[in-house]
């Protein structure tokens, strides 16, 4: 299995990379040519057994979708070259899904790997999620909520296929079988491509057998990327490289502090500026077209603004530190308890305090914000890389009075997407639609990166205070856990589904389900959701890049009262059998846990279930002219079954990355009501010589899927602080980590 | 002015300010080389200009007219560069935005040095940010790259 450290460099029995998908492949032509037309109809309700984040799952637990037949036309198109047009109904956003979905697809199609191309499916009912009954990527959500949809899918073309055959060979489809892109029977055989026009024609199947995991060829197996060649060579289409027939470029002028409303524009300047087409009134602003993105951001910097910029110009993060400091004090609306907590502290011998707190922060994804739109006679279109595609298209289609259907979404590469691309108001669609209809021109809307730093929809600032008391053996009897910050959900359309007594789950998850609380007689997890004219969104991984970092380093912190190795403290409060402990140990294992470290190196660890998943890592550190450096982590995850072992040891390192970025770094701060950071000299990212050795395991495992887009992130600040703890004896109870 | 890309001449109509960035994506509609900073903070829009790795967004155009501009699109044909087989076959890319630079920056590298230390690629790839934190396959295949090129006798 994939236990044993990778090199990448060196996987043996990855599979060759098949010619580059070519975004602009003819995809009108492939899908008039297409097989698979019919209506198809599977019987019997899809049973998906999975995951769904704390919150979500009740919100879906009210409104849980109808299980919705399978149409394979939907995914998979065939074309008389045998070429497998997947289209992928999740947006691909550096996570892999361009490559894992079709591998799922494939599995049960049967086709040969090398003729997979694949596209952005439209937006439109079929490509919804099956738990959450929208068109949308995010929640590390993809493959599972897809596994057996889409298995299914691959299954029904297939057997569509077969009969195909079997009827041009005057067999039985039961003699038949599908093998690497052809129907055999007996020393005869057909291609797809020679079979699409005739399987088209057939009925689909009512039920279809899948294989058996024993029998996967692809599932599991180390698969490279189907976008690497595009994205090597500058060919693959992000949203900022649409280009439409006369399109303007458009750059926005926002109210500098948040909540802020335009008082006066004077563009006369701006309008003098050569390339400079138009400039217009739109609610978030004024925006200044050019021929070209440089005019846009000329006569942007020449407009004269004035703004009425209301409470919002009051704020600072000092500001909003005491309050929520005092806040802290106090217990909020209760988010799980048991026991009385109160009574268990007053009573307890010595009770064990800490406050932790963690900062704003953008996600920053390495392509700015843009979306392309043009209005016509019969619709709009819109072409960006978004991760919420139903939302926008309702959002758009509400403020243009359009059927939803007359909103067409096109969706391109992700630069990154981090959760800021799946906006709950659509904010840069909508602003892009905006000004479209503004100034009646296809235009494409460019965010620069100070308007991405200084744009809002952060990550929340975080407060938690902590109270706990020890009993026998060092185990926790009492545990208060206070958490203040923002609600991400509160104001959006997800309010009332999500939000229950006071409690938005996201602010919570990762705290008040912490496996820690299982054997804690009294404890209460409580939940203060201030607010602020801050606009606040999900950040990868969402409430757990907050919790995981505060939970898991004040168990660090029971583990030093009791004075016990952290990780045999953790052993001893996890459920043997739980996949905490699994991923725990297997981490130990590979790091060497307890060995002897170089001089002036400490390890930290934490364990942390997010998404479904299981992961624990282990950081070496060392302490540089004041500075945290962190040289090797090793990463054991459990997510269950694994489809593309390349991707999740991938994501396992972009999560670890994106999070020491924020553990080492990231920080924004308000003055004055004004972001003081803009670009990335001041909100850096982790740089490639900070990086450190990266080792991923992953359990073996049959439980239940998780995801891994997000999992990755949560556990490394704390891991992280936990080192340095055990290095300097400082307890850093900030992120970013600062010794000084 | 006149610009010479991937060895086509190029006439435009551009103020000397614009930088050679937005020349090549809005005006030569060369989109490989990526917007993501301005500041020459990320290094996504990485080009060479007679050879050397240039940060195209704070390059006033007027100031490399007549110079060889090499982008992404003109790194080698077909997509085989070293740089390219490597990254392929170590399979970098994640969301793929910023790595027409990082390709852009770890060739003009290999030319300077076939066979880079994790030192040099350190220093050198420190200029590119990679949010998706591809960092360490990068590394990996700077490493590869330089060993298909002395396999290929490929001359970055």
């Amino acid at each position: 299995m994939w236990r044993d450290p990778v090199n990448v460099s060196n996987v043996s029995g990855v599979a060759e990379t098949p010619a580059s998908p070519n975004p602009s492949l003819e995809a009108e032509g492939l899908r008039r040519r297409a097989f698979l037309r019919n209506s198809a109809i599977a019987s019997g309700a899809l049973v998906i057994a999975c995951f769904v984040p704390v919150a979500l799952r009740r919100a879906m637990a009210e409104a849980t979708p109808a299980a919705k037949p399978i149409p394979p036309n939907a995914f998979v198109h065939i074309a008389p070259d045998n070429t497998v047009t997947i289209l992928l109904k999740h947006s691909e956003m550096g996570q892999g899904v361009w490559t894992s979905i079709p591998m799922v697809i494939a599995e049960e199609l049967g086709c040969n790997w090398k003729d997979v191309r694949v596209e952005h499916a439209p937006t439109a009912p079929d490509y919804v999620h099956t738990t959450y009954g929208m068109q949308m990527t995010g929640g590390s959500t993809s493959t599972w909520e897809s596994f057996d949809q889409l298995r299914t899918a691959g299954a029904m073309a297939r057997e569509m296929l077969i009969a195909a055959g079997a009827a041009k060979f005057g067999a039985k489809p039961a003699d038949c079988r599908a093998e690497n892109g052809y129907v055999v029977h007996g020393s005869r055989k057909l291609s797809y491509g020679e079979l699409a026009a005739a399987a088209a024609t057939l009925p689909a199947p009512a039920n279809v057998t899948l294989k058996e995991p024993k029998d996967w060829v692809l599932i599991g197996k180390p698969m490279r990327r189907l976008d690497s060649k595009a994205k090597v060579t500058g060919k693959a289409e992000f949203g900022i490289d649409v280009k439409r027939p006369n399109m303007t470029v458009a750059l926005v002028a926002r109210s500098p502090v948040f909540g802020g409303k335009l008082r006066h524009v004077d563009a006369s300047k701006a309008k003098a500026i050569a390339g400079v087409v138009d400039v217009v009134e739109i609610p978030s602003g004024v925006a200044v077209l050019g021929k070209h993105f440089w005019a846009a951001k000329l006569g942007r910097d020449a407009l004269v603004l004035e703004w009425e910029e209301g409470a919002g110009a009051a704020l600072s993060t000092a500001g909003l530190r005491d309050d929520y400091r005092k806040l802290a004090a106090t217990p909020g609306a209760t988010a799980k308890a048991a026991g009385d907590v109160d009574a268990a502290l007053k009573n307890a011998p010595a009770v064990i305090e800490a406050d932790y707190e963690v900062p704003f922060l953008a996600h920053a994804p390495m392509e700015p914000l843009n979306c392309t739109v043009e209005i016509g006679k019969d619709g709009c279109d819109i072409w960006t890389g978004t991760q919420f595609q139903t939302v926008d298209q309702k959002t758009v289609s509400t403020l243009l009075g359009l059927k939803p259907e007359q909103v067409r979404i096109h969706t391109t590469f992700l630069g990154g997407g981090f959760g800021r691309r799946a906006n709950p108001a659509s904010d840069f669609i909508v602003e892009a639609v905006q000004v479209a209809k503004a100034a009646n021109k296809p235009v494409k809307v460019v965010w620069t990166r100070e308007d991405d730093i200084r744009g809002g929809y952060y990550r929340p600032m975080w407060v938690s205070r902590f109270r706990a008391a020890l009993g026998e053996h060092g185990k926790p009897v009492a545990w208060s856990h206070t958490i203040v910050g923002q609600s991400i959900i509160e104001g959006s359309p997800f309010a009332a589904a999500m939000i229950k007594d006071g409690v938005d789950g996201t602010s919570v998850e990762g705290a008040a389900d912490s496996p820690y609380l299982v054997g804690i007689p009294s404890y209460r997890v409580d939940l203060h959701s201030p607010k602020s004219p801050v606009t606040v969104q999900w950040w990868r991984s969402v409430g757990h890049s907050h919790t995981a970092f505060v939970v898991e380093s004040f168990i660090d912190e029971l583990a030093t009262a009791a004075r016990q190795d952290p990780l045999e403290y953790r052993r001893t409060l996890l459920p043997v059998d739980s996949r905490e402990r699994r991923a725990l140990d297997l981490a130990a294992e590979k790091f060497g846990w307890g060995k002897p470290l170089p001089q002036g190196h400490a390890a930290g660890l934490a364990v942390h279930q997010s998404f479904g998943s299981y992961v624990a890592q282990i950081a070496e550190v060392s302490v540089d002219d004041g500075k945290v450096r962190v040289h090797r982590v090793v990463c054991a995850i459990d997510c269950g079954t694994v489809v593309n072992p390349l991707t999740v040891e991938a994501q396992m390192q972009s999560g670890i990355v994106f999070g020491l970025s924020a553990a080492l770094h990231g920080e924004l701060t308000l003055k004055n009501g004004r972001v003081e950071q803009s670009n990335f000299h001041d909100y850096p990212p982790l740089r490639l010589p900070e990086t450190p050795r990266l080792e991923v395991h992953i359990v073996p495992s049959t439980d239940k899927m998780g995801g891994c887009g997000e999992p990755g992130t949560p556990p490394i600040a704390p891991a992280v602080a936990n080192a340095v703890f055990a290095l300097t004896g400082k307890r850093l109870r900030q992120l970013p980590l600062r010794l000084a | 002015m006149k610009l010479l890309v991937n060895g086509q001449p190029h006439e435009v109509d551009a103020p000397d300010d614009m930088p050679l960035l937005w020349v090549l994506r809005d005006l030569v509609g060369l989109t490989g080389t990526k917007f993501g900073c301005g500041m020459a903070q990320c290094g996504a829009c990485t080009v060479h200009v007679d050879g050397q790795a240039i940060r195209s967004c704070v390059t006033p155009a007027s100031t490399v007219a007549g110079k060889s501009i090499t982008t992404i699109e003109g790194l080698s044909k077909d997509g085989t560069h070293p740089v390219q087989l490597a990254w392929q076959e170590v399979d970098v890319v994640q969301c793929g935005y910023c790595q027409s630079g990082q390709v852009m920056t770890a060739a003009a590298l290999l030319q300077q040095k076939p066979d880079p230390t994790d030192a040099d690629i350190d220093a050198a790839m420190a200029g590119n940010l990679c949010r998706c934190g591809t960092y360490q396959r990068i590394r990996a295949a700077v490493h590869r790259a330089a060993e298909l090129g002395r396999e290929t006798g490929h001359v970055a």
